[in-house]
């Protein structure tokens, strides 16, 4: 299982500098991936522009949204941004796209919530044959275009998983329910006779520090969760604060068949990355630049 | 806060109790319509979870409780002549009178206000409260007045069941399975006192009716049952208490919750009695409720918090409820299974319980069951077996070692004129390797417009033979395994790119015109293919013929044809891509005709002593496509022709028609047309493990299984 970390663009009041320096770092530390997350009504980043900008400053890290809510944009205009962010990483970009959770998002982008299964369906379509074709967009790095995961929770999904794209990727919780869901990834693979096996990506949320440091992370996840009611107050208690929780996280997201484990932060600090980098270290855990 | 429970049942004793004792400042009247001591229903049952959250919630009651307990660990099956036994199920079960009493006194003891026998029509009649906890049952007349708020659903069962009790002892959970000349008769019973047990009888509404029990009274009923299990009994009376037949009422309620109104238990969810748990479900959600409002300093959102955390535990246990309920309901699938198979069968029913659990519960009851499965399959009784996946089966003249199919799946690493090479050989040698018995090939096109990529393998000439008797060397000779073929024509979904990339799309170049039963698209980006001419019909029969014939000449042992997942023959047996309107179209039968056709003129071709085998779509899981009834006839229907045994597959009729995946997804279809059509089976739907192969076998689920494990030497 390889580790990745999130940048802290999720979280509201993250000052522009902070994200480029956290990218710049990342790409030298002992992660394998940088991840961005997606909501429209809120303080956030929009995904796709952070990820643009990390590819000018990283070299080496893969790029992913987990996830861009897909049914929000415009299918050629979300594939040639895609392409573009592809052709200027070098080929990097791991594109994760769901229905997201959240009808607001929708009403403010002018979009039906009722069809948005429908819409992804469609952008799923045809996404990879406009990076084939290459007519509206750069080349991309590889003639299939970037790497394409989906999100969520849904029979559905699972299916859309096996039937247009390399692997699904878990919006977070215990390891215990990305085995559920991962099981439900590769018996849709299974069936649908695909090759090999889906790509697995997962997430989590971590505050390292004092208690001041995990109140403010648990204070976000709140927040951020809010829509949820009281899951949120679940996700927050799910908080990472300890490299012991860290590691048996870890543990059983790859026991459960994880590819790859993104770690978000929730305090916009570059400390909080120093730190995960230094556990990450101490695990043992230092990505390997060659030979992956 | 002023508290008033409408309901003095398990969830309304047991609410009121802990929140009090949480925040004595509250006031909270409990009020009952009926007495204190008069009660329905004669035990209830609880697991050792549910007692150790009892244990958490409240000392006092739950010593008391366990105190009164009747603990036992044992299943009886009474079916046909036999009684089977398997043990190690810890059960404890209390008097519902007992439960109530205890309940009763510690809610006095913490200082709430009893009211008994008093029934309200209006909520005026209740004065001010703060908080209005429902605990008033299925028949709730809170839920009924805010019915557009509350927005429930009850859905009746199909069979007819009414409550008795038993003045007799038992030692365990009883199950009694009793046919008459009107139909059968199942029993669920256990020990609930000291005395006496509980005695639940059931039936469908055909026996029901048969047995004039529509028209009986009480005392009738009471003696009509006291016959039938007079041997059960043993002389001991059967007690009544108001009892009536009813059709069991599952309720579901989409808001749990109504300003400061609350339902709770049995007043907003009902799960079918044979898993035992309405009554742990309503203490539970008391608990849950006390909980909510202590950490909650808002009313608002306390409720909201309790809706949150029961709704989906609540759903789970429905879950598993209907499915034992349908299994009670469809009792009759079961009948042909002897006693052991029919046994494991229903201990097994809801999926909670496998192989593995019950062989840890009790080792002599698994050894049993290896040993009867075993006797049946060698014919011939011995002292030890191994587990049901390692026995050998016999289909025709042909053996298998175990029960394990292998496959290298759809592999596209062939030349394009259809010739396997040797990545392909590798592969499926792999399978053989592994320790499968039955190594199973992804789909072989039967003709060149049938293959479904270009690089897909082939049967359609008398060339391959050579490199197809190559394989089937390299399985005979370096493995125990034998080898099975798919043939398959792609119809509309041919002529794609590799599914590296994604299912279903088109090629860019060098496609071919595709045929189908109807000319639809299998995606909107797909091509159309042509509606299938007489001519058509004629070059695919002789294509399969053709190429069971190569395979016969190859020495391979075991044939199949594709009839599932949208490819050419499925194409004719779904109505929703067959719209034909010549004989090869419209009904049932007439979709069937054209693979039919097929079918039997590959079994006149495939030699008599080779089994031959039909992979079929079971459901298109879409509206106004096939379901597992038309299944079951096509596949009784195959078996009059000659298949000697069904893979059940499901959906990809369409690309709307997917199915909810999961471990072991098609497990429960496979055990439906298995046992409603007579027909083995054999199943996939991703299984990984030997303990779901076990159990799916033990249970006559299914004879053979695909695992979907990496092999080991690959």
């Amino acid at each position: 299982m390889r580790v990745g970390v999130g940048l802290p663009t999720g979280i509201a009041g993250t000052d522009g500098q902070l994200v480029i320096e956290w990218a710049r770092r990342a790409d030298a530390g002992p992660f394998s991936s940088l991840g961005v997350i997606d909501r429209l009504v809120y303080g956030n980043y929009e995904p796709l522009t952070v990820l643009a900008a990390a590819a000018a400053v990283t070299q080496r890290v893969l790029l992913a949204t987990t996830i861009v809510i897909g049914p929000l944009h415009n299918n050629a205009l979300l594939a040639k941004v895609a392409a573009s962010i592809d052709a200027l990483s070098g080929g990097r970009l791991v594109l994760g796209l769901a229905v997201g959770a959240r009808k607001e998002d929708y009403d403010a982008a002018g979009i039906d919530y009722r069809t948005r299964g429908k819409r992804l369906t469609e952008q799923l379509a045809t996404l990879r044959s406009l990076w084939e074709e290459g007519s509206l967009s750069p080349k991309t790095a590889r003639a299939r275009g970037p790497e394409l995961l989906i999100g969520g929770l849904s029979d559905q999904g699972f299916a859309r998983v096996a039937r247009y794209a390399d692997g699904y990727v878990h919006g977070g919780g215990p390891p215990k329910a990305f085995a559920r869901a991962a099981d439900k990834a590769r018996a849709a693979w299974c069936d649908a006779g695909r090759p090999g096996r889906p790509q697995l990506w997962a997430q989590g949320y971590f505050a390292l520090g004092n208690d001041d440091i995990e109140e403010a992370g648990a204070h976000y996840l709140r927040d951020y969760y809010a829509f949820t009611g009281p899951f949120a107050e679940r996700i927050a208690a799910g908080l990472l604060t300890s490299p012991q929780a860290i590691a048996q996280f870890m543990r059983g997201y790859e026991e459960a068949g994880c590819d790859e484990l993104v770690l978000f932060p929730t305090v916009p600090d570059i400390a909080q990355l120093d730190q995960m980098a230094d556990i990450l270290r101490g695990l043992g855990r230092d990505f390997n630049y060659t030979t992956d | 806060m002023k508290i008033i429970i409408l309901g003095a049942g398990p969830a309304g004793l047991y609410a009121g109790l802990l929140i009090k004792k949480a925040s004595p400042s509250h006031d909270i009247t409990i009020i009952e319509r009926n007495a204190a001591d008069v009660t329905y229903g004669w035990g209830v049952v609880f697991s050792d979870r549910t007692l150790a959250s009892f244990q958490r919630a409240d000392y006092r009651s739950y010593e008391q409780i366990t105190n009164r307990f009747v603990i036992w660990d044992a299943i009886d099956v009474h079916y046909r002549e036999a009684t089977i036994r398997c043990g190690g199920h810890v059960i404890a079960s209390i008097a519902r009178k007992d439960l109530l009493n205890i309940l009763q006194r510690r809610c006095k003891e913490v200082g709430i206000n009893l009211v008994f026998k008093q029934e309200i029509h209006d909520l005026a009649d209740l004065g001010s409260y703060d908080l209005l906890i429902a605990a008033d049952g299925v028949n709730s007349i809170v839920r009924k007045i805010y019915a557009n708020h509350f927005k429930s659903r009850v859905e009746p069962g199909k069979a007819r069941y009414i409550w008795l009790g038993a003045q007799k002892v038992l030692d365990a959970f009883t199950f009694i399975f009793r046919e008459n000349e009107h139909g059968l008769f199942q029993v669920h019973a256990y020990p609930s006192s000291g005395t006496t047990s509980t005695f639940i009888v059931e039936c469908d509404e055909a026996t029901w009716l048969n047995a004039g029990l529509d028209s009986a009274n009480e005392e009738q009923s009471l003696a009509y049952c006291h016959q039938l299990f007079a041997k059960d009994l043993g002389g001991a009376p059967l007690l009544s208490n108001n009892s009536r037949w009813i059709n069991f009422p599952t309720l579901k309620t989409e808001s749990w919750h109504y300003q400061n109104i609350v339902l709770l238990g049995d007043a907003v969810h009902t799960a079918h009695f044979s898993i035992g748990s309405g009554t742990k479900l309503a203490m539970e959600d008391a608990i849950a409720l006390a909980t909510a409002l202590e950490r909650q300093p808002n009313l608002e959102d306390a409720l909201n918090e309790y809706e949150l955390e029961r709704k989906p535990v609540v759903e789970i246990f429905q879950k598993a409820a209907q499915v034992s309920q349908e299994y009670f309901e469809t009792i009759k699938r079961y009948l042909g299974l002897e006693p052991m198979q029919f046994t494991f069968q229903l201990l097994t029913r809801s999926g909670r319980i496998s192989y593995d659990d019950l062989r840890l519960r009790d080792p002599r009851f698994g050894d049993a069951v290896d040993r009867w499965f075993g006797q049946r399959a060698g014919k011939r009784r011995t002292s030890f077996a191994p587990p049901p996946m390692f026995t050998p089966i016999e289909l025709r003249t042909l053996t298998l070692a175990n029960r394990i199919v292998s496959s290298p799946g759809a592999q596209e690493t062939c030349e394009q004129d259809g010739t396997a090479n040797d990545e392909y050989l590798t592969r499926i040698k792999n399978c053989g390797l592994s320790g499968a018995g039955l190594v199973m090939s992804g789909p072989v096109a039967v003709s060149a417009e049938g293959r479904i990529t270009p690089n897909c393998a082939g049967m359609y000439d008398t060339r391959y033979i050579t490199a197809w008797a190559k394989i089937v060397r390299a399985i005979h000779d370096k493995t125990t395994a034998k080898i099975a073929i798919q043939l398959n024509h792609a119809g509309r979904r041919g002529a794609t790119q590799s599914r590296a990339e994604g299912l279903d799309r088109p090629l860019r170049q060098g496609s071919w015109p595709l045929i189908s039963a109807s000319a639809l698209p299998y995606t909107p980006h797909s091509q159309v293919p042509r509606e299938m001419s007489r001519s058509d019909r004629e070059i695919v029969h002789n294509d399969f013929v053709r190429a069971a014939s190569i395979a016969e000449r190859a020495g391979v042992d075991l044939l199949q044809l594709n009839f599932a997942h949208g490819y050419l023959l499925a194409s004719f047996l779904s109505p929703l891509t067959n719209l034909r309107c010549d004989e090869y179209g419209g009904d049932l039968e007439g979709r069937m005709r054209f693979p039919l056709e097929v079918f039997d003129a590959v079994r006149d071709v495939w030699p008599t002593n080779k089994p031959l085998s039909v992979a079929l779509s079971v459901t298109d899981y879409a509206r106004g496509g096939t379901g597992v009834e038309d299944a079951v006839i096509y596949a009784r229907l195959l078996k009059k022709h000659g298949c000697d045994i069904l893979e059940v597959k499901a959906g990809q009729t369409t690309i709307e028609s997917e199915p909810a995946y999961g471990r072991g997804f098609l497990t429960q279809l496979s055990e439906q047309v298995r046992n409603e059509a007579n027909i083995p089976t054999m199943v996939g739907g991703y299984l990984t493990t030997s303990n779901e192969v076990n159990t799916i076998l033990a249970a006559g689920r299914a004879d053979l299984c695909i695992m979907d494990i990496p092999l080991r030497n690959g």
